[in-house]
This record gives C-alpha cells, structure tokens and sequence, in this order.
C-alpha cells in the first residue's frame, strides 16, 4: 500500500519548480495539442495535474508491485533459454504493470503514443523506480533511448519504432565490445550494405548490453571498411522481429541482478541506418550517452532514497544500551549527512533535467519553426548547462550514492551483512553507478572544461545573485569564500599549463564546483521551502570541510610531485 | 465476434484496513471523517474481470453502476482511470438507510432502467458491511442466474460464460447462460492500476451535481466531450415503490453496537506431539478460528 511518490515531499517540491512554467509551455507549444488529443492539458495547471497524478500511479506500481518483486528478482534472475533472455517472473511482472499503466514512452510525442511529458516528470519517474528496484529501472529506462530516434532518425523510423516504444517495446543500446568499452572509437561491429536487398547487415560481436535482447536496439557500427577511429562510426536500429542477433551468455554480476547483461554475436543481422553514416559516435552516441547519463544520475538518487530509508528506519528500531542507536551522535551524524547528500544529489539532478528540457525542447521547435534570436541565445545557454552538469550530476551522485549505501550497511551493523534485509542488495545495486555509461573519472573528465572555460564559476555567480531571505545571507557569505577558494586553485592549476597537471588534479576541481553548486541548490530550495534546512546546513559544512581540504592540496602540490604517484610500466 | 455490455457493480467504503483510533465514534458508529473513502477492493476484483472481458471481445463496454452520496462519483472516475467506458452513480436522500434489501431493489430497478445488459460484475462483498447479499439478491430480484465466489471467466461461448469458482476446499468449473450475475472473490487477480492517458482524458469527468458546485475552469468541455458526463439517477429517474426504498424498506435494524476489545487472557503450550497438533487444530476449527 506503500507509494513512493506521495510519502517523498521532496519530489513534488522538485515538480513545482517555478521553470517548469516556461518548459511546460514551449513543450506543449502555448497547449496547442488539446483539441487534437484528449489527454492533452488545457493550460500550465492541468498539465502540472497531470504529471502529479500519473506519478503517483507510478509511485503506487512502485510501491505495490516493484518494490515487493525486489528481492525475488534479485534471486532468481535473468536466463538465456534457445539463446534469447527470460526474464526473471517479477521482472516480466513489473513490465507488465508499468505498460497497462501506459508508462512508456513518457516524453515521446502523442503523435506516436507518448504521454509528451518533459524530461522532468519523467526523470521523476526514474527516480522513483530506482528506488524500488535499481535492477528493473535499467529496463524501463531504456526507453530513453527513443529520444535519440525521436531527435535523429527519418519520419518513418519514428512512426514505426516510436510507436512501438510506447506501445511496450523495450530498447537496448549496444555500444561496448570486448576490445571497446571507455574508448568506442575501438568499436568493430562490421555493417556492410548489401546492394541487392538495399539494407546493411551487421555482423560481429557485443558485450555489457544492457538489455541485450531487448525489442529494438541502437546499434553502433563500423559502416566505413579500412577506418580506425570513431570517424567511421554508424548508428542502426536493429529490430528483433527481423533476427540475425543471439544472446550467447548473460553476465554474472555483483548487483543489479535482474537487468539481463548480455553478450550478443550478430550474423547477417539487418538494420537500419538512422541520421547520417559516419556521425554515429560523433553525434548520436553523444546525444544517447547524455541522456543514459541523466538516468544513471537519476538512479543513483533513487538507490540514494532507498538506502537512507532503510537506515533511518533501521536505526529507529535497533535497540542497543537500553536505546534505538538512531540517539547515539555516531548514528544520527551518518543518517543527518546521508540525509544532506541525498538532497543534494537530488536538487542537481533536477536541476540538470530542467536544463536539458529547456534546450532539447527549443531543439524541437527549431525544427518546426525559426527560432527568435532571444530563443537561440535561450538554447544555447542551457545546451551548455546541460552539457556541464549532466556529467557533473552523474559524477557525483553516483559517488554519494555509493556512500550512503556503505554507511545504510554499516548502520546496519552485523545484519546488515546478511541477506535477510535489503540494504545488503541496495549496497551490490549501487557499486554499478559510478562505473556505467561513463566511469566518475570519465564524468570528470567531460566535466573539467565547464571549469577551465569558468562555465561553473559562471553558473555559481548566477546562484550567488539569487534573493535569499535574510537568515539565509550568512550561509551565502560562507559559499562567497568558497567561491574565491575554488577560482584560487582553479587558477594555480591553469597556471602550470600542463596538460597531465589539470587531469592531476581535476576531480578535485570537479568536486570543488560541484559541492558549491550543490550548496547553493541547497540553500535556494531552503528559501521556497524550509524542509530542506537543515540539509542545506548540513551540507554546507561539508562542503566547506571537502572543498577545503581539496585546496589544501592542490595549494601544496607541484608539478614534479606526480613523480612518486606514476609507475613505471615494464 | 459479440461485444458484450457489462455492468461492474462498485461501492465506495472506509479504508476498513487502516483503522486508527479515532475510527469509531462514541456511539459505536463508523466515523467516516476519520477513514479515506476507497473503491471496495473485491469490486476492483470484479472491474479487472469485466476488463479482461473487454480485452477479449472487442466492442464490450464496461459500465459502473454504485449507489451512494454525491461524493461516490469518485470511484467512477477511479474506474474510468482503469479501463471502464462510463459510469452511473445512484444518489438521492431517499436511499439513505438502506439495509442490504432495499440497496439490492434501487439497484436492480437501475438495472431494468439500463436494460440489454449481458453481464453484471459485483465484489463479492464490501468491507465495511461484510454481508455478501447485494450481488446475490440484485440477481433475485432481476430473475437472472447467479453465480458467487468467481475467481476467474474463463470463457464466453455460445450465450454462456464459463466461470472458475474459488470454494473453501477447492475449485469449481461451472458455466452459466447470460444474462447473469457474479460476483467475485478478492483471491481473483488484482485490478490493474490506473492508465497514464485514461486519467488525463477522464480526470474532468463529472457529475451534473458535482459540476454545478464546481469552479470548473472548462466547461465547454463537457459539451465537447460527453463521456465526460458521469450519469446521476435519483429516485425519480428509476422506477420504484417508495415504501421499498432507504430506512422503511430496510427491514434490518441496528439494536446495539458494543466496542469489542480483543485480548488474549490465557495462554496455552503445546509440545511438537502430533496428537497434541491435532487436538489444538480442531479446536481451531470449531472455534472457526481458522477454516
């Protein structure tokens, strides 16, 4: 009976953003759809009711079904049986729930089927999955993958595919092979076009695909014989119902059990081109990478939630010295900090999603029309932003997210080891978010040019201007000397001019940005709503703590220290 | 292939499953206030049957027909949001009161008023009255066969529907002519939740009560959109004996309402013996603590 949107406030503060006015009216174009459709909103408050009441049906499926599934899935797992995948009884459960709800296809235009939701309401949704099954979300998430199809592919590959996401068609994207996974500019996969039939085939191998055998996939493959690097990459859709791809094993993993990881050999398989050859890593993979990315920092707040609640609950109950161990400073300290970065996570990550709204959705509309220079300008400001922060977002929530499922175990103690409670496989769920679609160290390394361009120090100066209520304006001095300290080292490292220097030393600098960023997002949130105060307290003084301690050594380190980090390859 | 019209019937009760202290007022009676108002969960069992059924024959619409306050009109909507096509909500002073008896009659002369309806579809019973006689009695009163406990519609062929009955020691196959009347046990598949589109298109769905003390920002709508008109019959727009209806004809009357506190006084141990299990088992069972 549980629902997982309606118990969380927090969410439907993130709902009510005072942006979401703008992005609901550029994506319903001024509510034009209503005489067309009739589940299209009539204005800004019906649309706002619409996405509040279809989450909480989400919230609900959660809470009653996917929840529960949880621990049998994660037991039973995935099969490959005739070399295709069966999913676990809980996982098919759970699919089946989420589609007669209508849930897929969110953000997809209702021309096709799609509920023609914002990235907002449907990372919310993603959210909220993941917090009832970091396993399942990897399925049902997948049908982000559309966005690609939807912004690249021809009229008839969107009538035809996009229809069928929202119709319950899952997706895969299989980029990773054996000899290619950070660098896909390695990728092999050979697509040949075979004059006769007008198609191109594609044969080789695929590994990590999440998925694997899913309804439609986005297939990324060498289209251009005799090229090395990523210049000669192509996109496909591949579309099971046409055969040519088997699942030869699926992966024994750590957690996340129940997402099928499927080793793939394609023979002969047809597939369709999507956009132009050539720009399938250049451009659509980045489009895909970015949006996965989204949902990866979207599960981490998810698996985030789960965790602290498991904790606090725990901690609430556990009796030890004749009291519940939730009044001893050692606990409440963890479940307070825990608490900080969860909200933290969450604010960035919906502020990330605003972001990506905003331009993604001017990006529609300059399809249909010539944008207005002021709505370029718009466009480009929050490509940028989105740009920065998708990966600073997944970055880091990823890492917190391993950290509060580390401190729900240890709050734990000794049960916590044990698998008769479900932190134990909250804490295997979690360890995947750091690594896929992108490893932290990668994220740093997409997101260290919004600090040396100052995109992040921009951002933060626009933070730092917003009006805040007067008991807030002590903490904003505080983030000020932040600020000053972050310019300082970002500076010292610039300065040095090497190369190998900035990449020494970038996630701290990273790290640096993000933790004031996250501070301000904080203290903003405290000044709509005063639930997130203590949190914003709470998290400034870490922030200060971190930030401080990431300058101190940078402050102190020289170029020729990297010598006793490097070794010596034989 | 036949479509079929199949009517669903609901009822709006207490969350009987949440009660907290302050559930029963000082006169013993339901303190309705205190406990959120839910579509009773063995009707949801019964509009999951009636939707499969529409899955399943293309054409078949889905009606909800429930009798109660102005406010009852949101387990309509509730059933709109899952898959049914319409609703009928029975409202009117008169029918307050009503004993099982007297619900049963204003629902069956409803149903006389739908006419040409195949199947009706009812919860087995209600948890806040636990009688399990409004299904049963509507099909009396309709002259109509009925069949109880139905877990599962297997088929329908040839003017009949084959049913699977849940019983206290086992299953039952049976088939019955339509039109008929079942009603449907909550071991019966949970219904759906509700569907993303059906909620935004049905979500303004009134009443003509509910629309007149409404600021209802869209009114042209609801010439636009006439499914989003949700039926409202009083007493005058079904045919009835007054004497049959609400508190005079319900022959059922409330003498006393006593708070009963449960409280286990004794205990009792038991070894692991199988006679001593057996012995404690048919205790239980004559106690009808369990079976």
């Amino acid at each position: 009976m549980a629902n997982f949107y309606t118990d969380n406030n927090e969410l439907r503060f993130q709902l009510n953003h005072p942006l979401m006015e703008k992005i609901v009216r550029l994506k319903e174009r001024n509510f034009t759809e209503k005489g067309k459709f009739d589940f299209a909103p009539m204005d800004h408050e019906d649309a706002m009711d619409n996405f509040d009441k279809v989450l909480e049906v989400v919230g609900e499926i959660c809470g009653d079904i996917i929840a529960p599934n949880a621990e049998s899935i994660d037991a039973e797992g995935p099969q490959v049986v005739d070399s295709h995948v069966v999913y676990a009884r809980g996982t098919s459960e759970n699919i089946e729930a989420l589609n007669k709800a209508g849930l897929m296809g969110m953000s997809l235009p209702r021309q096709y089927g799609g509920l023609n939701f914002p990235i907002v309401p449907y990372i919310m949704a993603a959210d909220i999955v993941s917090r009832a099954d970091a396993g399942f979300v990897n399925i049902w998430g997948l049908q982000d993958c559309a966005e690609t199809i939807n912004e690249y592919a021809s009229p008839e590959q969107k009538e035809k595919y996009l229809t069928r996401v929202c119709q319950g068609d899952t997706m895969a994207m299989d980029l990773t092979e054996p000899d290619a996974g950070s660098d896909l500019q390695a990728v092999q996969l050979k697509a040949t076009f075979d004059e006769k039939s007008g198609k191109w085939i594609l044969n080789g191998v695929k590994r990590f695909i999440t998925n694997g055998d899913g309804h439609i996939s986005l297939v990324l493959a060498r289209s251009e014989p005799g090229t090395k690097d990523g210049r000669g990459l192509s996109m496909f859709i591949y579309d099971k119902n046409d055969g040519g791809v088997t699942v030869r094993r699926i992966e024994h993993k750590m957690g996340i059990i129940g997402s099928p990881t499927c080793e793939l050999v394609f023979k002969d398989a047809p597939a369709e081109l999507v956009g132009s050859r050539k720009m399938g890593l250049i451009k659509y993979v980045m489009a895909l990478m970015n949006g996965a990315r989204l949902g990866i920092a979207a599960q981490s707040v998810g698996v985030s939630e789960a965790a602290y609640r498991e904790a606090l609950a725990y901690a609430k109950e556990r009796m030890q010295f004749g009291k519940a161990i939730m009044r001893f400073p050692a606990v409440y300290e963890m479940l307070a900090t825990m608490k900080a970065k969860l909200d933290a996570s969450r604010t960035l990550l919906y502020e990330t999603a605003r972001f990506v709204d905003m331009y993604k959705t001017y990006m529609h509309i300059s399809e249909e029309r010539k944008l207005e220079k002021e709505e370029r300008d718009e466009m480009k400001k929050y490509q940028k932003l989105a740009d920065f922060f998708t990966p600073l977002g997944k970055g880091i929530s990823s890492e917190f997210c391993n950290q509060l499922a580390y401190d729900a175990v240890q709050i734990h103690g000794g049960s916590g080891f044990m698998k008769d409670y479900p932190v134990e496989r909250i804490y295997r769920d979690a360890r995947i978010t750091s690594i896929y679609e992108g490893t932290t160290q990668l994220q740093v390394v997409a997101a260290i040019r919004g600090v040396t361009t100052g995109a992040y120090l921009d951002q933060i100066r626009v933070y730092e201007a917003e009006k805040l209520s007067p008991e807030l304006e002590h903490s904003r001095r505080q983030l000020i000397i932040l600020t000053d300290e972050y310019e300082h080292a970002v500076n010292k490292v610039v300065a040095v001019d090497d190369n190998e220097f900035v990449d020494f030393h970038a996630r701290r600098l990273v790290e640096m940005a993000g933790y004031i960023i996250m501070s301000y997002l904080l203290l903003l949130d405290s000044n709509r709503d005063a639930i997130f105060l203590k949190s914003a307290k709470n998290f400034l003084r870490l922030a200060k703590a971190q930030v401080r301690a990431h300058s101190e050594f940078i402050r102190t380190s020289d170029l020729s220290d990297l010598g006793t980090y490097k070794y010596e390859m034989e | 292939m036949k479509a079929y019209k199949v009517i669903v019937l609901a009822k709006q009760v207490p969350d009987t499953r949440n009660v907290g202290k302050d559930a029963m007022k000082a006169d013993g009676t339901i303190n309705r206030a205190a406990l959120p108002a839910i579509f009773n969960p063995e009707d949801l069992n019964a509009l999951e049957q009636a939707l499969r059924i529409k899955e399943n024959f293309p054409g078949t619409t889905v009606t909800i027909l429930t009798m109660g306050p102005g406010r009852a009109a949101e387990i309509i909507r509730e059933g709109m949001f899952r898959g049914a096509d319409d609703g009928i909500l029975l409202t009117d002073r008169a029918f307050a009161g009503s004993d099982t008896l007297a619900t049963s009659y204003a629902i069956s002369q409803a149903l006389k008023k739908v006419k040409d309806f195949d199947i009706i579809i009812a919860g087995r019973q209600a948890i806040d009255g636990d009688t399990a006689q409004v299904g049963p009695q509507v099909a009396e009163k309709l002259g109509i066969p009925q069949v109880t406990y139905v877990e599962e519609v297997q088929k329908i062929e040839n003017g009949k529907v084959f049913l699977k009955r849940r019983l206290e020691r086992g299953v039952e196959q049976v088939s019955c002519p339509i039109p008929m009347v079942m009603t449907v046990n909550s071991s019966a598949p949970d219904c759906r939740a509700r569907n993303a589109k059906l909620i935004m298109k049905y979500k303004h769905a009134k009443t003509v009560t509910e629309l007149q003390n409404s600021n209802e920002d869209y009114l042209h709508l609801y010439n636009d959109r006439p499914y989003l008109n949700i039926s409202e019959w009083s007493v005058g727009d079904i045919e009835v004996d007054h004497a049959e209806l609400g508190l005079s004809g319900s022959p059922t009357k409330v003498k006393t309402v006593e708070n009963v506190v449960l409280q286990a006084k004794d205990a009792k141990v038991i070894s692991a013996l199988d006679n001593e299990i057996d012995d404690l088992m048919r205790e239980l069972i004559e106690n009808h603590t369990i079976g």
